[in-house]
């Protein structure tokens, strides 16, 4: 009986017509892809013809200058890696805990669904408003001043919602049997979660802090307002040193009225998406590393 | 032998009681899975429960080892006791009373991120260090104990996840033994496995009756019938019937049980 069915006649035009909507939607997802795709490769084109002439190891590691073809990016490229690490030494433990509470203790309360809530809408809140937050708080009251480590701070509740989302999903995938088993062994919460759920989380929770960091290290309203400095001469020597970012040094730039200095801010533009660039390939080999290991 | 009289209490038994169930009701939320089980699980010996689907075998042996109340909403009342102290008692940690009564789940699942020694001391690792030594000496005895030691003794640094579901599942009860429990519960343990896995884990539950007290839920009568010395018959969360195995399924004294070992429903 179910035999006869599978090479029933009646299949034969449905067949016909789910083959044609299996194509065009197989045409648009490709679509889907490659039009960002080719956007970017534009852009990419654009700024490399423009600034491809000074892009050297002169340009990465000269100071800005009052003169066009004597500036370098230096203080900028530092100040956004310093900003980077001192933004995720930051925003992982912060976020990564939230997420372990809200995921595996404080589940059922009131206040873990208030938490919830808050949080997901704190995702959605312009980054500006992070950036007078961070004024007030962290140069203001907490006297951090225009700082590297007022930045990281401003940065880091910017992604903070981010990293607690995609940290809770991360846990979230750790099949209940595994915790079950560790409780069966006689594990306390805290074991079970240190050894088992966590091995298992990682690389989930890295794609997303990956995902995130990468938003931070092209924010530039956040910095511009808390006062990261738009031209400075040096490199920055602690966190609570003044700085400068790869963002706001070509924003500098290509506010300038001469028109070299727009040639500058193209190769700065270049050095900020391979910096992008070679920070998430880290990240993503650290990840498959982990999950190699996990599995 | 004794005969086959109906009476309203099992048979007095040789052996102590390890784990006393009285009274013992639970509920998911407001609906309640068990109502009112009373039993006596003798030391060193094996209890199997059956019973249909859904009618609370799970949540019954689950609750022996405080694993109930980690699911969102349950409860329970009534009294648990082993080696006659409740372990639902104000100072009994439940932490500390999963280790004398390990478990054993229905899908294989040994810990992804550990190779097989790993999953073997992980119940160890979680709670306490060991030295190398000791650790290599009960990762063989458990290892042996839970017959799979000749098969994996060469690659014990492999993933725990690269063996098969029969090896995997005796992995886990190594996992269990590895620990030094009293009793070892054990919720389906074959039912993803096929016959020749299914048949060792039996025989595994004969020489493991030796030492331990071990409690096994079953879907298959015939397997309670094979490795049993007790069996509790289960109906929508009320004990129907608990006697020896032989007297259970030669001579039921319910007419509900009756129906259901030989098929008639379930
Ligand atoms: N986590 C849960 N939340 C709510 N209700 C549950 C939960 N687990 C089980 N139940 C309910 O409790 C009752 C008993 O379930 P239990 O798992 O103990 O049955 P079981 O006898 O083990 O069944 P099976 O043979 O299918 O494993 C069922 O009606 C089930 O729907
Ligand atoms: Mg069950």
């Amino acid at each position: 009986m179910s035999g006869a069915q599978l090479s029933s006649p009646t299949t034969a035009t449905t067949r016909r017509r789910g083959l044609y909507s299996e194509r065009a939607f197989y045409a648009l997802a490709l679509l889907s892809i490659i039009l960002p795709l080719a956007m970017l490769a534009i852009m990419l084109l654009g700024v490399l013809k423009n600034g491809g002439a000074r892009l050297s190891w002169d340009f990465i590691t000269s100071y800005p200058s009052r003169k066009a073809d004597h500036a370098g990016i230096l203080p900028g490229l530092v100040g956004s890696l310093y900003l980077m690490g001192l933004t995720a030494l930051i925003a992982l433990p912060l976020g990564v805990g939230a997420a372990i509470y809200l995921e595996e203790y404080g589940k059922q309360s009131r206040m873990s669904r208030l938490i919830e809530v808050n949080i997901a809408n704190l995702a959605g809140v312009p980054s500006i408003v992070y950036g007078l937050l961070g004024l007030g708080l962290f140069v203001r009251i907490l006297h951090f001043g225009r700082s590297l480590l007022a930045g990281a701070s401003t940065l880091a509740l910017l992604v903070l919602p981010m990293v607690v989302l995609v940290s809770r999903e991360a846990l979230r995938t750790v099949p209940r049997g595994l915790r079950e088993a560790a409780f069966a062994l006689g594990a306390t919460q805290w074991q079970t979660i240190r050894q088992v759920v966590l091995p298992i989380a990682y690389p989930g929770i890295l794609t997303g802090a990956i995902l995130a960091l990468s938003r931070a290290i092209g924010e530039t309203a956040p910095l511009v307002v808390i006062g990261a400095l738009t031209y400075i001469t040096f490199v920055p020597d602690g966190v609570d040193a003044p700085f400068t970012a790869l963002p706001i040094q070509i924003f500098n730039w290509v506010s300038r009225p001469q028109k070299a200095f727009i040639v500058d801010a193209a190769a700065g533009i270049v050095v900020l998406v391979l910096t992008m660039l070679i920070l998430n390939g880290v990240a993503i080999y650290l990840r498959n590393r982990l999950q190699k290991r996990a599995s | 032998m004794r005969p086959a009289v109906f009476q309203s209490t099992p048979p007095p038994r040789p052996s102590p009681v390890k784990l006393g169930v009285d009274q013992v009701r639970a509920w998911f939320g407001s609906h309640q899975v068990l109502h009112g089980i009373d039993m006596q699980i003798p030391e060193q010996s094996v209890t199997a429960i059956i019973g249909p689907s859904g009618c609370g075998k799970s949540t019954l042996i689950r609750s022996l080892n405080r694993m109930h109340e980690l699911t969102e909403g349950a409860r329970l009342e009534g009294r648990i006791t082993l080696d006659g102290v409740d372990v639902y008692g104000k100072d009994v940690d439940p932490v500390l009373l999963r280790r004398r009564v390990g478990m054993v789940f229905q899908k294989p699942n040994p810990f992804p991120s550990m190779s097989i020694r790993d999953n073997v001391l992980a119940g160890l690792r979680l709670t306490r260090s060991l030295d190398r030594s000791r650790a290599a000496e009960i990762t063989e005895t458990a290892l042996r104990g839970a017959a799979l030691w000749d098969e994996v003794k060469d690659r014990l640094d492999t993933p725990g996840v690269s063996l098969s579901g029969g090896q995997q599942q005796r992995l886990c009860i190594a996992r269990s033994l590895a620990v030094a429990p009293e009793v070892l519960l054990m919720d389906e343990p074959c039912s993803a496995l096929d016959p020749v896995a299914t048949s060792r884990i039996e025989d595994l539950i004969h020489t493991l009756k030796t030492t331990y007290t071990i409690v096994i839920v079953t879907h298959n009568m015939q397997q309670a019938a094979r490795v049993s010395d007790y069996t509790a018959f289960l109906l929508t969360g009320e004990l129907v019937e608990f006697s020896e195995t032989n007297r259970l399924f030669t001579s039921p004294r319910d007419t509900r049980t009756e129906d259901y070992i030989t098929g008639k429903f379930g």
